[in-house]
């Protein structure tokens, strides 16, 4: 079937199986930081934003992303150049395979409350797992850029 | 992953009814839990573009798409409001932000899981399914329902006035729940809405005479528990005691 989408700005026109998923979609355009990790919707790894929310693309099909606007961090470089540095000045980042997905989570929750609490960040990056940091890593890292923005 | 060979957007909700009559195709929700399964679907059938995610309120009740995502539960004011924060609480655990922006009510609801946090929910409130045969039904009785072919359009909600509290147990956050418990004080009758036993969702109902304590124990009396993984019978008998006498107090216990 043919779909069409916007990805990162430029319109993607392509024809996929009807089971393909966006992650495989996605990748297959050269996005290579939307990684593959649990594959049963838990560990965030595969975040993009589609119409700006954060969803999971190892669980969607691509043909239900036809028509939307998907953005990747490919797409966000110049967005999450601005905190990213304060997560790597912590170490948070260590073996970095969860970190694309850490950062378009993150780049969500800025959009949605530009000033969060510590609760709040904890609450909207749980479904981001890391399992080398502990999380304090990048909660430092993401609180020491808000502060820094005071 | 399920092998599926054809994808359509339905157009009307007959269209997505006619194409549901087949057994080997499904309607696809958010297709969170059906992705886990194995075999094959014909056609998956996806009712994104029916305008059945949007939650309307008026003074009376609310009115629920099938496609409407649990962040949008999360996020509603008047539902939120109503359930006083009940409802935001009953989808906050439930694994991530980007999770709950694909999962939906319809396939919550359709699906009655064991684990479901939503289905507890909503069951604590006076709440009705719409299915597009099938007419308009309590929650309460389609939940006991077999499966069948019909299309689940939403949900309605009546504004009772009524207080809710919501409590479960996980043993991690973002992990399944081991119980849920919703508890309202509804057309003056508590109703305990206990989940995750591990079996889906049941309504229990009690005296305002009874103490916090007596009418929590009359709870895990009435509701059979299971073990499995997450936690043995005898431990979710015991968490059924302690989160109802909790959500009674909390909703400032009986008379």
């Amino acid at each position: 079937m043919e779909i069409s989408l916007t990805l990162n700005g430029k319109l993607i026109k392509d024809n996929i199986d009807a089971d393909l998923l966006l992650i495989d979609f996605l990748r297959s355009h050269g996005c290579y930081s939307v990684k593959r990790g649990c594959e049963t919707a838990n560990c965030g790894l595969c975040t993009v934003l589609m119409d700006g929310k954060p969803i999971l693309s190892c669980s969607m099909l691509a043909a239900r992303a036809a028509g939307h606007q998907v953005q990747t961090l490919e797409g966000l470089q110049e967005e999450a150049k601005e905190f990213v540095g304060f997560i790597a000045d912590q170490g948070a980042d260590q073996c970095g395979f969860c970190n694309p997905g850490f950062v378009m989570n993150t780049i969500a929750l800025l959009r949605e409350n530009p000033d969060p609490t510590d609760d709040e960040i904890r609450a909207y990056l749980a479904g981001n797992l890391c399992r080398c940091s502990g999380y304090d890593g990048q909660l430092r890292g993401i609180r020491n850029f808000l502060n820094s923005r005071k | 992953m399920i092998a599926i060979q054809n994808y359509v957007r339905a157009q009307s909700l007959e269209e997505a009814w006619e194409l549901n009559q087949k057994k080997r195709n499904r309607v696809i929700g958010g297709m969170l839990w059906l992705k886990m399964g194995r075999g094959s679907v014909n056609t998956a059938i996806d009712l994104c573009d029916l305008g059945l995610d949007t939650i309307e309120e008026t003074d009376g009740e609310f009115t629920i798409g099938a496609m409407v995502t649990l962040r949008q539960l999360e996020l509603h004011p008047g539902l939120n409001a109503y359930t006083q924060g009940a409802m935001a609480k009953a989808v906050k655990d439930i694994v991530g932000v980007q999770f709950r922006n694909i999962a939906t009510v319809g396939g919550s609801i359709w699906g009655r899981f064991g684990f479901s946090d939503v289905l507890t929910v909503f069951l604590s409130m006076e709440c009705y399914v719409k299915l597009h045969k099938g007419g308009i039904l309590p929650l309460e009785e389609f939940v006991n329902r077999k499966y069948d072919r019909d299309i689940l359009v939403g949900l309605i909600v009546k504004k009772v006035p009524a207080r809710f509290s919501y409590q479960a147990m996980r043993i991690q956050r973002t992990d399944f729940p081991v119980i849920t418990c919703a508890l309202s004080d509804l057309h003056g009758e508590i109703r305990a809405c206990i989940g995750a036993r591990p079996n889906k969702a049941m309504v229990i109902r009690g005296s305002r005479e009874l103490s916090p304590a007596a009418f929590a124990e009359e709870a895990a009396r009435q509701a059979p528990t299971g073990s499995n993984i997450r936690g043995s019978a005898a431990y979710r008998s015991h968490l059924i005691r302690v989160l109802t006498q909790r959500a009674l107090e909390e909703i400032g216990g009986t008379t």
